[in-house]
């Protein structure tokens, strides 16, 4: 079938910001359903809040919108671009939800819009419980004993029908939030109440626990000829019972004997074409190990996480594809783009194997509860391929960057033989790590943890292999044994640890092609992987060549921003006429789309793997600049193989970092900075925080969103920040530093710079002050309380900074303004989480113009200008989205280390509106009176006092501890008295738990007391979703613009941002 | 320990071997599938030949004694890159190692199968040796260039009729045992037939004795043009207008019968991801093959195209316009019953006055 005439312009609505269970994979989808709509000649409406990403850039649609994702902002987009089309199934639950919504309102049929892909009543099929039991039941496909419920007696009635323990799973939420297992009818109670809460039908399925089987996934789609194919099977390493999103997994499926595989496989056939499914679907499956009984968990009727990963890991474009068939074309009609000879409608045949690792964010969130479960936890993933499967954990592992380079943890030395048994035997983030480290000291037998844990024998006989070659090659290394362990996936360095002497050998990698078809027609696609083989697919090429570094993982300090930015970097090379090679292992990115460079290596990225893509490739120069602090890190490595370094060099980027030659170039500069100094010890520390006066920063230094990073207000908190510091090994070789802290306005530039002049785009500045990192700011651009003066200051810091440090390229710097004087916070020689968004707001297209400086094209010549770029007519608020629900036990305070997962955009003609609009998009949502809890710290209590007068004015009831309320009601502004956990029942938490306060304010006192008050009230905030400020700046942004928009109800402007 | 496949060509690819530790010669092949090593080697249409496995990863859930095409085991050898030594799964009785020694197979592994593959794909399917120890590549090559798979189709057919009897049989077919694997046998059980199978080389005449409601003509392996006895049979059973079916080699057969030609593939169709579009639906099955030759040429007064590859348009099925008569390169019969071809089997039971959806 040909496209559908009718089709002309088409609304693609994205995912919003990153959050838990909600990654980059949607940008990666989005982008590459937005680009194959355009290819085939249709107008292309998009709208997405999150300005992090490639989708919103506005070569990539021709419309683009951020703006908020809810029902209001998409109807009056609808309105005002009037697409005759909306394709709903690229974003996301959140696209998926929005369009559901619409639909069932009539909203599309009043207006005459077509919904493209699956049908509203399919969607309805696969994602209402109830209805999808029945349509399952109707083609004979088991389901899991189950029950769909809406109240809390029913869930127990259920569930005592069925016995516990038993799975909660709230309809319609993202990454399976508020879900859980229930051993206990205590825990049923608690986690049925959070589940229905969170639903967005109210609505929980009790569902019998299968915890143990194996855990299979089959990636299918489906076009309107009911023609169906099978993407990819997965199988889950960690049996039912964690989340998929954080399990290991292999795809292809391994265990699977051709019977069981061929009858998952038709099951998911049978079961797309019964829903009716018009595009991409995950069939997810539980299959018993021991006999042929399997269960359909749930099927995903759109695109998903397991898309992404289906495509990179086969080559097979699934978001390309679904878009195709939404217009109408079907799979045997559509060109298999690796192949560029063979059609879509085929089944991939790979001729390796491939793991997904997910990274975890318990980095950061040192106290967040980590074990795994039903909820999903991982902030991002890693994906390796190999030609066997210890070699592609062992790529896994170290693309992880969590500083190890193989299935080892230096913590674990530290762990009796008894602890690591323990952690073997729970569900914990590290239990890989623990099932090695057992094997390792032989406290364990994989029959042991197969039997208790159920991980397939197959998996811990591959684990085991691993270790046994550990101890080959302890036992004495040969070449042998070399080759056998570089084939294995061990890398020199490790063989060498083991060995206890230098290597005397050394096999260079080679490339194989990833191809769809196991090399049965020939591929036109350039995505390799590494093997220990001997012939290599990879052809160097004569041209010019450049290498960029991707980024890595998604994770808390390091998001898709940075992805943005090396795939930007990749086009303006391509511009200019250079090979582009990129290195990754992030399967949900738009950089490891095989049309993105010219050439992907999907590596790990360290020196070894480096050493051999750069023997393999020789490339003319290497950019490090955009690929967070992943690539910054590698920079020593390349330079070191011979690599020439483009734009900032590494001695250059190493004063940055460095304390002492840093203070010794603000001297010569006559820039200030927060007094301050380097240490590595409790004792100097201690006397260095003396010295300078409380309040400290304190912070290890080579780090990226402010990892470990704390304000210590007395001895106790250095000593407590100390210890944390310390035990982190990847930290503790680095020096601390210890800054006075200055309770300032915090600004930031980001600038171009080519050695003579600087660009800088715009200004912006924090909302919150000094203290809160700035990815947790809320920032603002233009800046708004920056007098002119400063202005030119911060402008001739950042040259004459620039020039110091060489920079040639990107600089991020970070100004405090305390007293009117501008001091320096920190340099960073590269890009930054705010380039996207400032790209796209300025018109100046950052990474480009870097880009090309970087290949040595003057700024002036650049058609940008020099100095300050000219302000722009709008007003831009980034406002931060946080994971808190997602991770049980992190303290939801704000602070000098980076919480946030992802963010999203208020664009508008004024300030206020902005803001308002990027709260919204935000998703905090306030109400407009109601009653308000404000409980602060001593410090703060002057200057609540204006911000309750704000929201009295509101018309908030407003709910104070004692001490709080004292001050207010001193201030003619009443409040009344609530009791702290300490004073008996009816207090704060009571209330909080009968959802008693619709807004919290609460500053922490500090520290990450888990049994403080504070610490209660702002976790059950974000438990039962009430909106709670930390931080009195944020409190009184948007207190004013409620007001504001109380006085003047307008409805908040759409702003196409490819117009400005 | 150590070995060398030899090809035709000259080229070398050095590997170990496993199972049983011998020499072996044959043509080299490769096939896609990533599941189902132990149905493959139990295949009659991979007699004569060293198989090739593309998924590196092989034996992970060992072997027993259901999963079989076909009592026997065909190929030459298998080349593959690595065997699992430690196979798990509910219904393992034994791992593959020691299954390919006991039946008298070599395993050549630890090879580059991609680079195989690649080279195979690249200059057609060859012969090859699979050779342990010191040799003589000169008297190797010889040998290998002069090997020839003959009478593989006399060599794996029944040599007795043999009869399998459905109480309230719909019809009784006649199945000219070429390499039949019991998959098909099984979707003619499920639907209700009597089934005779007679050897590959019945006659027409002791075939219409037995009065069939229809002939399938088999799968196997080997060159269709070899077996001109056979074809003769089979024109002489379509000038009956016997209701016909012709699968892989049986639908070559049929072609040659009624006047088509059928060529060498470079090499080959063998996986289970070979697309393939029904001309009259429109719609695109994916199925499973296992083919070293198909049919280039129909004599188009008598037959009409209704299959093709949509990777390379090779002919994938065909309709005899006059005759109760039609065939397919591929093996309709999935494992489990859904929607992909099995629709083939109902049609050809329709064809024998049997109830279509019996």
């Amino acid at each position: 079938m040909p496209k559908k005439e009718n089709i002309k312009k088409v609304l693609v609505i994205g995912s919003g910001p990153i959050v838990i269970g909600q990654a980059a994979e949607f940008d990666y989808a989005g982008t590459q359903a937005c680009r194959s709509l355009k290819e085939e000649g249709l107008e292309v409406v998009l709208i997405n809040s999150n300005p992090a990403t490639i989708m919103t850039d506005s070569n990539i649609a021709d419309h683009v919108y951020i703006e908020p994702l809810n029902v209001e902002t998409v109807k009056r987009i609808i309105l005002k671009e009037k697409p005759d089309s909306v394709l709903p199934a690229l974003g996301g639950q959140t696209g998926l939800n929005l369009a559901m919504e619409l639909a069932e309102e009539g909203f599309f049929e009043e207006h005459g819009i077509n919904l493209l892909g699956t049908s509203v009543s399919s969607i309805k099929k696969a994602e209402d419980r109830q209805a999808f039991k029945d349509t399952m039941e109707s083609i004979n496909q088991p389901c899991i004993a189950s029950k769909v419920v809406n109240t809390l007696e029913d869930a127990m009635d259920f569930a005592m029908e069925i016995g516990l323990p038993v799975i909660v799973r709230p309809a319609y939420t993202l990454g399976g939030t508020g879900g859980g297992i229930a051993y206990t009818e205590e825990e049923l109670r608690e986690i049925t109440t959070n589940g229905l809460r969170l639903s967005r039908v109210t609505q929980v399925l009790i569902e019998k626990c299968i915890s143990g089987w194996k855990e299979i996934e089959f990636e299918v789609l489906r076009d309107a000829k009911d023609n169906a194919i099978t993407v990819c099977s997965m199988e889950n390493i960690d049996p039912v019972g964690v989340h998929t999103g954080d399990s290991v997994v292999v795809a292809p499926a391994l265990t699977l004997a051709n019977r069981e595989y061929q009858m998952l496989r038709c099951a998911a056939l049978n079961i797309i074409s019964a829903l009716e499914i018009e595009g991409g679907c995950n069939v997810q499956f539980a299959l018993h190990p021991e006999s042929f009984e399997y269960a359909v968990i749930e099927v995903n009727p759109r695109v998903s996480r397991s898309s992404a990963l289906a495509s990179k890991a086969t080559g097979f474009p699934i978001a390309k594809v679904t878009s195709k068939i939404a217009i109408g074309y079907t799979l045997d009609e559509i060109v298999n783009a690796v192949t560029k000879k063979t059609y879509a409608c085929f089944e991939p045949t790979v001729d390796y194997c491939v793991i997904k690792f997910p990274r975890f964010p318990f980095d950061k969130f040192v106290n967040a509860e980590k074990a795994l479960g039903t909820q999903m936890k991982a902030t991002g993933e890693v994906m390796s391929i190999s030609n066997n499967l210890e070699s592609a954990l062992l790529k896994a592992v170290r693309s992880l960057e969590i500083g190890t380079k193989h299935l080892w943890l230096e913590a674990f030395d530290e762990l009796s033989d008894e602890e690591i048994r323990a952690k073997i035997f729970t569900m914990d983030y590290e239990r890989i790590f623990a099932i090695c480290e057992g094997l390792r000291r032989h406290i364990v037998t994989i029959e042991e943890i197969s039997e208790k844990i159920k991980m397939d024998l197959f998996f811990l006989k591959k684990f085991k292999n691993i270790i046994d070659m550990e101890e080959k090659i302890k036992a004495g290394l040969d070449e042998e044994t070399y080759i056998q362990a570089k084939k294995m996936g061990f890398l020199n360095e490790v063989i060498e640890l083991l060995a206890g002497k230098k290597c005397e050998f050394d096999k260079p990698a080679v490339y194989k092609i990833v191809d769809t078809c196991a090399g049965e027609f020939e591929a036109e696609t350039p995505y390799f992987y590494s093997t220990y083989d001997e012939e290599n697919e990879s052809v160097r090429t004569d041209k010019k060549k450049i290498l960029v570094l991707g980024s890595g993982p998604i994770r808390i300090g390091q998001g898709i921003e940075f992805d943005y930015c090396s795939v930007h970097c990749v086009w303006a090379l391509k511009e200019e006429g250079y090979e582009t090679i990129i290195a990754n292992n992030n399967p949900e990115t738009v950089s490891t789309d095989f049309d993105t460079s010219d050439k992907l290596y999907f590596e790990p990225l360290t020196k070894e793997d480096m050493k051999h893509l750069v023997n393999t490739e020789k490339p003319d120069g290497a950019i490090v600049q955009f690929g967070g602090q992943t690539a910054i890190k590698l920079t020593k490595a390349l330079t070191e193989l011979g690599v020439e370094i483009l734009g900032t060099k590494l001695e250059d980027i190493d004063a940055a970092e460095d304390r002492e030659k840093f203070d010794e170039i603000l001297e010569n500069l006559n820039i200030k900075r927060p007094q301050g100094d380097t240490v590595f010890t409790e004792e100097e520390a201690l006397s260095v925080a003396n010295k300078l006066g409380y309040p400290v920063l304190v912070r290890p230094s080579y780090v990226l969103g402010g990892q470990g990073m704390e304000i210590a207000y007395c001895d106790n908190d250095i000593k407590e920040f100390m210890k944390i510091i310390t035990s982190q090994s990847e930290l503790k070789e680095h020096p601390i530093l210890i800054d006075k802290y200055l309770l300032g306005k915090e600004v930031e530039v980001d600038a171009i710079c080519d050695g003579v002049d600087i660009l800088i785009p715009g200004i912006m500045e924090h909302v919150e002050r000094a203290g809160v990192h700035s990815g947790d700011s809320i920032s603002v651009y233009p800046a708004k309380t920056i007098s002119d003066r400063l202005k030119k200051v911060i402008y001739d810091y950042t040259k004459a900074l620039a020039m110091a440090l060489n920079v040639k390229g990107l600089v991020n710097i970070q100004f405090v303004i305390y007293n009117d004087e501008v001091y320096i916070i920190e340099v960073n020689p590269r890009s930054s989480r705010t380039v996207p968004y400032i790209s796209k707001v300025t018109t100046v297209p950052m990474v480009d113009l870097a880009t090309k400086v970087i290949l040595g094209t003057p700024l002036k010549d650049l058609g940008y200008g020099t100095g300050i770029y000219k302000e722009s007519e709008y007003s831009c608020v980034k406002v931060p989205v946080f994971s808190f629900e997602k991770l049980h036990g992190v303290d939801a305070t704000l602070g000098p280390e980076m919480k946030s997962t992802g963010e999203v955009l208020g664009i508008a003609k004024t300030f206020d509106e902005a803001l308002y609009k990027g709260v919204v998009a935000s998703g905090i949502n306030i109400k407009e009176k109601g009653k308000i809890f404000i409980s602060v710290k001593d410090n703060d209590k002057q200057e609540i006092i204006d911000i309750a007068a704000i929201y009295e004015m509101l018309g908030f009831d407003i709910y104070a501890t004692a001490g709080t309320a004292n001050v207010l009601n001193n201030h003619f502004i009443a409040a009344s008295v609530v009791r702290k956990v300490a004073d008996g029942e009816n207090n704060v938490i009571d209330i909080m738990g009968r959802n008693g306060f619709d807004v919290i304010i609460n500053t922490p006192t500090r520290g990450r007391k888990e049994e403080t008050d504070g610490f209660k009230i702002r976790r059950l905030a974000v438990e039962h979703g009430i909106p709670c400020f930390t931080s009195l700046d944020t409190a009184r942004a948007v207190g004013k613009i409620l007001l504001d928009k109380k006085k003047n109800n307008n409805d908040p402007s759409i702003i196409d941002i490819t117009t400005i | 320990m150590k070995a060398m496949l030899l090809l035709a060509d000259g080229k070398m690819f050095p590997g170990r071997v496993k199972g049983k530790i011998k020499n072996a010669t044959g043509e080299v092949v490769f096939c896609t599938s990533m599941v189902g090593y132990q149905e493959l080697i139990t295949t009659p249409a991979y007699k004569g030949q060293l198989v090739v496995l593309t998924f590196p990863l092989i034996g992970n859930y060992g072997v027993n004694k259901e999963d079989v095409s076909r009592e026997g085991i065909y190929p030459q050898g298998i080349i593959v890159r690595e065997i699992c030594d430690f196979p798990n799964n509910f219904r393992c009785e034994g791992d593959f190692e020691k299954y390919l020694e006991e039946n008298n197979i070599v395993a050549l592994y630890d090879i580059d199968t991609r680079a195989l593959t690649r080279h195979l794909r690249d200059n057609g399917t060859m012969n090859g040796k699979i050779i342990t120890g010191e040799f003589d590549k000169e008297k190797e090559l010889d040998e290998i260039k002069a090997y020839e798979i003959k009478n593989a189709v006399a060599e794996v057919s029944v040599k007795n009729e043999l009869t399998i009897s459905t109480e309230d049989a719909v019809a009784h077919v006649v199945v000219y045992d070429f390499g039949v694997t019991d998959s098909i046998l099984d979707s003619l059980k499920r639907r209700k037939l009597d089934i005779t199978v007679v050897p590959y080389n019945k006659t027409a005449e002791e075939v219409l004795l037995l009065e069939p409601d229809g002939v399938l003509l088999s799968d196997g392996p080997g060159n269709p043009k070899e077996l001109t006895g056979v074809i003769a049979e089979i024109k002489a059973l379509m000038d009956k207008k016997v209701p016909m079916f012709g699968i892989e080699l049986g639908h070559q057969l049929m072609a040659l019968a009624m006047g088509g030609s059928v060529e060498k593939l470079k090499y080959g169709h063998r996986g289970s991801s070979q697309p393939v579009k029904d001309l009259d639906s429109g719609r695109t099955h994916i199925t499973s093959q296992n083919h070293g030759y198909t049919v280039s040429g129909i004599n188009e007064d008598e037959a009409v195209i209704s299959h093709i590859n949509i990777n390379d348009d090779t002919v994938e099925g065909i309709i005899y316009k006059n005759l109760p008569a039609f065939s397919v390169q591929f093996h309709p019969e999935p494992i489990e019953v859904n929607k992909d071809t099995s629709y083939l089997y109902d049609k050809f039971v329709s064809l024998m006055g049997g109830n279509e959806n019996a």
